[in-house]
């Protein structure tokens, strides 16, 4: 049940702290699962091929950076720091992030986004369906399309989707850009080295029509 | 008068027509806490066989009967070491008060034993009052982050509970206050629900890779627990083995809740007898059993019940309702400062209801003080006077769970075991795998 990260996460968690290290490279991850998670402390970490499952999960302040693919729920429950991938994220990316930024350069798969709650995700190609089920708080950025169900029951969270959006889910409304929603939209992409203009997408929140029981939407519970 | 015609329908009694008269004036299901209030069988249909010409008894008042509980074994570095089998239920702040959490956490650790947080994330009351603490992974995530996961004794990641299995929280928009809403992330006074599945993981063989990242996490220090909620036990028990639990809590249908729907608590899920046999099965089936610690809970009410629990296979139980009850739940009055017991019955009478029959935990406005936001009335409970009521109901069973073992002959509670008990009836001995009083007799088993 040890895994073969096991020994190099605790190094992670308890050698970096006091050491001069601050650029670490992982090389041949071979899809392993867990890879860099749990980190709380300001490293560059650079993992040089394909990372498992819940790469970076619960990250801290760690910028982590994925030259490669990853499986489920990169940077799940993210707090801080930021995660990059460089190609395509399955799904569950950035699941229940609490803070912090995850980038997928690529297209993300079912759930990116699901129940996060602070976190900014910037997807530079398409996200699968149900994608920020029950998001509750940060920004979802969509380059690509996205699949069905989009923002399904969302709570305060904003994605803002430049491509087609095959359906919203319940609750979900599609709302004009606001002057703060450009500067804001302009900020992350900026960040993640995206050059499209704010004006292209469009901004998907909550038309609040859940937030108490509604016995006229027996259906949306 | 006398000429009036009354005669009852049992299929459509006076409760169920106004059942279906509320639905059809509101359109709403109803919404409730506590667990159900059917008759289920229980640990009432089992009695013990306690030692006599054939078995030997110990001396009750002399004779040490060791109590000591060890959980999560299997893997973790850090196992757990309770003084008592006896553990608190994860109950969440936001369906109870801050002062409610630490009275149960001072309780907890001058016990010996656990309490465990719920779905809303841990609070620095009861982390600071509890000695050993059991850190709640809900499908939610309200509130979760990697400091806590850090700072707690174990992890228990919840698939199901009792009173709802297979569905998510409630907290209805009055218990949302501010610290309520900026722990979960939410809006405040909105009606929160909480999801009914995990946002990173599905099936068991992913639940088998996000056990490996917890112990990643925490440097494979601390127990890993899976909770399921009673209803098909044999199989969830063998996934939640095979995904490499260290200890499985199965919660059965008379388990508590903050608030769901009536329909649920009362027509989901099975019994908590039915749960522990399965569960047990399946244990021992895989070969697993006391290498993986199993916690039984849903409607643990006496050392009666912890005894009978533990003989059938279980190493320790898990309670919510019976520590709400201690705490004063359903009680006519509360307790000032000066110990002073204030009648509360107008508040009750307020919410429709009277005290012994209140299950209003959802509405937020308990009258005690236990299951409420509202800044007036969680004072109505002192973290102290809690703690002392806890304390007195744990210590309490754990005399009575002794005394049981000491009259079937056991030194430690541990070795109570399925042949010190008998069944009363058919259905319990069917559903509990115990022979039927003065039978050899297990309905069911083809083989005995």
């Amino acid at each position: 049940m040890y895994g073969q990260f096991s020994d190099m996460n605790q190094y992670l968690h308890h050698n970096l702290d006091k050491s001069n290290v601050s650029n670490i490279r992982i090389i041949h991850p071979d899809g392993a699962h867990s890879i860099a998670v749990g980190l709380d402390v300001p490293v560059n970490i650079e993992i040089e091929g394909h990372a498992g499952y819940f790469c970076a999960g619960m990250n801290k302040q760690a910028n982590v950076t994925i030259n490669g693919n990853v499986g489920w729920s990169v940077a799940e429950n993210i707090m801080s720091g930021m995660v990059r991938v460089k190609g395509y994220a399955s799904e569950c990316a950035g699941a229940s992030g609490h803070g912090g930024t995850l980038i997928i350069e690529r297209d993300a798969s079912l759930r990116c986004g699901i129940s996060m709650k602070g976190v900014d995700i910037i997807v530079g190609g398409s996200v699968g369906n149900f994608s920020a089920f029950m998001a509750q708080d940060g920004h979802l950025v969509v380059c690509g399309d996205a699949g069905d169900g989009l923002g399904d029951s969302i709570y305060e969270a904003i994605i803002y989707v430049r491509g087609k959006i095959k359906s919203l889910g319940a609750d979900a409304r599609i709302e004009p850009l606001t002057d703060e929603d450009h500067k804001v939209l302009a900020k992350l992409l900026a960040l993640a080295g995206f050059k499209h203009d704010t004006k292209e997408f469009k901004r998907v929140a909550s038309a609040r029509q859940l937030y108490h029981w509604n016995a006229d939407a027996n259906q949306e519970y | 008068m006398s000429n009036l015609s009354k005669e009852p329908s049992f299929l459509f009694g006076e409760d169920t027509i106004q059942y279906i008269q509320h639905a059809a004036a509101t359109g709403l299901y109803d919404i409730r806490g506590l667990g159900a209030k059917r008759y289920l069988p229980s640990f009432d249909d089992l009695l013990f066989l306690a030692g006599s010409a054939s078995r030997y008894p110990l001396e009750g008042y002399r004779e040490k009967c060791t109590t000591t509980t060890v959980l999560g074994t299997r893997f973790a570095k850090k196992p757990i070491e309770l003084k008592i089998p006896i553990t608190i239920a994860g109950m969440s702040f936001g369906s109870l008060s801050a002062n409610v959490k630490e009275a149960l956490g001072l309780a907890a650790t001058e016990l010996g034993t656990s309490t465990t947080t719920g779905d809303g994330g841990m609070t620095s009351e009861e982390r600071l009052s509890s000695k050993t603490l059991v850190y709640q992974c809900l499908p939610s995530r309200y509130g979760f982050n990697p400091d806590d996961v850090r700072r707690a004794d174990a992890i228990e990641l919840v698939i199901g509970q009792g009173a709802k299995p297979g569905g998510g929280g409630m907290l209805l928009g009055q218990k949302i206050t501010a610290r309520v809403a900026q722990m979960r992330t939410l809006p405040a006074g909105i009606d929160q629900r909480s999801a009914c599945r995990h946002p990173d993981w599905t099936g068991p063989d992913d639940l088998t890779i996000k056990i490996q990242e917890l112990r990643e996490i925490t440097d494979w220090q601390v127990p890993i627990y899976i909770k399921i909620g009673a209803t098909r036990v044999f199989n969830d028990v063998k996934l939640a083995v095979h995904a490499g639990a260290d200890v499985v809590v199965v919660d059965g249908m008379q388990g508590g809740t903050a608030a769901t729907q009536k329909v649920f608590i009362e027509h989901v899920g099975v019994p908590t007898l039915v749960a522990v046999q399965q569960a047990v099965s399946a244990l021992e089936e895989m070969n697993m059993k006391d290498k993986v610690q199993l916690i039984v809970s849903g409607g643990i009410r006496s050392g009666a019940d912890v005894a009978k629990a533990l003989a059938m296979g279980a190493d320790a139980v898990s309670i919510g309702q019976g520590v709400l009850f201690a705490l004063g739940c359903n009680s006519p009055t509360w307790i000032d400062h000066d110990g002073q017991h204030i009648d509360a019955t107008e508040d009750y009478i307020k919410l429709g209801t009277m005290p012994g029959f209140c299950h209003h935990c959802h509405t937020g406005k308990c009258p005690v003080g236990v299951t409420t936001q509202d800044e007036i009335l969680e004072k109505r409970l002192i973290p102290e006077v809690g703690a002392r009521r806890v304390k007195n109901y744990f210590k309490t069973l754990n005399m009575e769970l002794t005394t049981i073992a000491r009259a079937c002959g056991k030194s430690n509670v541990h070795h109570l075991e399925r042949e010190d008990l008998v069944a009363l009836t058919v259905e319990s001995a069917a559903m509990a795998h115990i022979p039927l009083a003065g039978t050899n007799w297990i309905p069911g088993l083809k083989e005995i």
